[in-house]
């Protein structure tokens, strides 16, 4: 039995290599499965890692607050929204607060001018505080500073991108651009970031939350987003109850509506994160699924072939003493080894590709593989070619011996 | 006792409304070291007798009994265990495994045998050279000639010591002179004490044998001793 299992394996390579092409085409959809679902293991293992950084630069603790909407209401085109005047309240009546970083963000790409050059740019408004929240310095000149907000200031930090599109020489500092039809002064450049996920970070330009809101005061629908962090001896819940009965009160929500903002601790943002991306991984694997289906199919079929073509081997081996489990193992043993072949070939296409993937994304960690996930797609490839490659091995098995002599 | 013992074996193959009998009453007793063939013109029901002798078929009636077993009652795999231990065949068309070299050609019967590698070749190198193939070992079937060809396939049949050699039309898609190589192989393996039985429709190759059996629309239409017979017990 032993013997005849190597034996198998020997000839059953034997087999697959004399057909290379039509053994790779054959493995193809189990390739595409298992390197896609590789891929993904390896950058969004890296991604939670990345995530988790920028999280916790946030500190532990820090809120944010958000406008919430209700997707049923979103459906009827009613918005919910934070307003400066809620930022005023939180400002003046919220407890164990140190700093607030609020953030109006024009509509999402707004266009900028300098001289005859346009550009386009996401142009937010925010405070001192920003610098430290996000983790974003100045290379050349400085940061928005407290009394650029209280003076309403027409002054702008902007990002690499910017003074690119622009055409603003190296050193932009105090040359002046116009969005919305005032013109600013710019005060700082920011240090490159690069870009996450192919969107670019440094096309972005910050101006004097105050000096924002007199710019969009004329346009109702502003909506900002707040970021508190807490004093050391504020207990986070606390301050959220807070929060939430001053905003509760503000927006005139009656006890049985549900509240229309969220406020959040970055861990709870970190889960939400997760979960999204659970999600996203649930999708591609029933994407990879259906690809596993159709590459286990594609081996029954090339399988079936083959059985056809080796008829009179097959009866061959049976008149000098093969018998059903002999032809039986033979047949799935080659079908398996088919599929741990295209396994092993996706298993290192989708590393490739992850790696690919991860070295463009600036700050990334290199992707890597966990052996559970290399594990399981080599297991699901065996499977696949195992559970697909009975039906052909079976019909083998079962030929009459001098029919299959026969055979022409 | 026997070696072969066939008693009123039919083969009927039904074409449709018409049946063909393919063999039609067949009673026939071979022995230990018999040198035998068969002879008849083409569709007298040779091969249909020489796989069923070979456990390939199942007759339609009559019983066989092979070294006192009853063939009968055996089912696919008890018989492919029966034609690995007890029968060497040889085809006119070799019937070689196209993707494996003419070692490896000759090992396969012993893999189901469960013996190991090492011992595998051993036995394949002695029945490869005992053939007089020993240099060419390595070689797929298409790099060998016809008479190669059936050299790889008799050491097959040999590697495996059996009862009984079968050979249908061996020497069909051979040369005269390679013919007469492989019959003289043949009669050395006879010398030897196989027992074999060729199929053949030539007299020449008959006339090795010592035994002719006439074939006739699947009857035996004559049983007789040739010359060789008679010179071999003279001796
Ligand atoms: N599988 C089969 N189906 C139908 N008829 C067959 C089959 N095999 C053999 N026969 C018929 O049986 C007869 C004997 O065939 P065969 O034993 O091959 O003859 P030989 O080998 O003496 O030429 C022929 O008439 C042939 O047509
Ligand atoms: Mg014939």
């Amino acid at each position: 039995m032993f013997f005849a299992f190597l034996e198998s394996s020997r000839s059953a390579l034997a087999a697959i290599f004399a057909n290379r092409l039509r053994s790779f085409l054959t493995t193809l959809g189990i390739i595409i499965g298992v390197a896609s679902v590789i891929a993904v293991v390896s950058v969004t293992g890296g991604m939670s890692a990345f995530i988790g950084d920028s999280f916790a630069s946030l500190g532990a603790n820090s809120l944010t607050i958000q406008s919430y909407t209700p997707f049923e209401d979103l459906m009827k085109g009613i918005r919910s929204r934070l307003t400066p005047a809620d930022l005023e309240l939180i400002e003046k009546r919220g407890e164990g607060i140190a700093s607030i970083t609020p953030i109006l963000a024009a509509n999402r790409s707004s266009q900028i001018k300098y001289g005859s050059q346009t550009a386009y740019s996401e142009i937010m408004g925010t405070t001192y505080t920003y610098q430290d929240v996000s983790q974003t310095y100045t290379e050349v000149g400085r940061f928005l500073a407290q009394s650029d907000n209280q003076t309403r200031r027409r002054i702008a930090v902007i990002g690499e991108d910017v003074r690119e599109n622009l055409n603003l020489p190296e050193n932009p500092i105090n040359e002046y651009v116009e969005f919305s039809g005032e013109w600013f002064k710019i005060v700082g450049l920011l240090e490159p970031m690069g870009d996450i996920m192919g969107q670019s970070r440094d096309n972005l330009v910050l101006v004097p939350y105050a000096t924002m809101v007199s710019i969009l005061g004329n346009q109702a629908r502003t909506d900002i987003g707040i970021q508190l962090s807490l004093t050391p001896t504020a207990e986070p819940d606390a301050v959220i109850s807070q929060l939430t009965n001053l905003l509760r009160n503000a927006h005139d929500l009656s006890s049985n509506e549900d509240d229309d903002f969220r406020i959040q601790t970055a861990e709870q943002l970190m889960e939400q994160f997760d979960q999204i991306l659970g999600t996203l991984t649930m999708v591609i694997g029933g994407i990879v699924s259906i690809s596993l289906l159709v590459g286990g199919i594609g081996i029954m079929n090339i399988m079936l072939v083959s059985v056809t073509e080796r008829t009179r081997e097959i009866g061959i081996c049976k008149a000098i003493g093969a018998k059903s489990h002999h032809i039986l193992m033979q047949f799935l043993i080659e079908a398996l080894l088919l599929s741990l072949l295209g396994g092993l070939v996706g298993l290192a296409t989708g590393y490739g590709l992850g790696m690919v993937i991860a070295n463009n994304i600036p700050d990334f960690p290199s992707a890597s593989v966990p052996l559970w996930a290399a594990g399981l797609a080599l297991g699901f490839s065996a499977f696949v070619g195992v559970l697909f490659g009975i039906l052909p091995a079976a019909k083998a098995a079962n030929l009459d011996p001098i029919d299959a002599l026969r055979y022409e | 006792m026997s070696l072969i013992n066939l008693t009123s074996i039919t083969k009927h193959y039904e074409m449709g409304s018409q049946v063909v009998k393919a063999l039609d009453g067949i009673d026939i007793t071979v022995n230990k070291n018999d040198y035998l063939a068969f002879i008849g013109s083409s569709g007298s029901g040779k091969s249909t007798m020489l796989n069923i002798l070979g456990c390939l078929d199942k007759p339609t009636s009559g019983q066989y009994h092979l070294n006192g077993k009853n063939v009968e009652i055996l089912d696919q795999n008890e018989l492919s265990e029966i034609r690995n231990l007890e029968i060497g065949f040889i085809f006119q068309s070799f019937n070689l495994l196209p993707r494996a070299n003419a070692l490896n050609n000759v090992m396969q019967p012993l893999i189901y045998r469960s013996i190991g590698f090492r011992q595998r070749k051993e036995m394949a190198m002695d029945a490869l050279s005992r053939v007089g193939l020993g240099d060419r070992v390595d070689h797929l079937p298409n790099q060998l000639s016809g008479g190669q060809r059936q050299r790889v396939a008799i050491a097959r049949a040999l590697v495996t010591h059996p009862s009984i050699l079968l050979a249908d039309e061996p020497t069909g898609n051979l040369d005269s002179k390679t013919t007469v190589e492989i019959m003289q192989l043949f009669d050395e393996l006879h010398k030897e004490g196989h027992t074999l039985i060729v199929v053949t429709h030539e007299n020449e190759i008959a006339q090795h044998c010592h035994r002719i059996v006439e074939m006739k629309d699947g009857r035996i239409f004559n049983d007789s001793a040739t010359e060789k017979a008679t010179l071999g017990v003279a001796v």
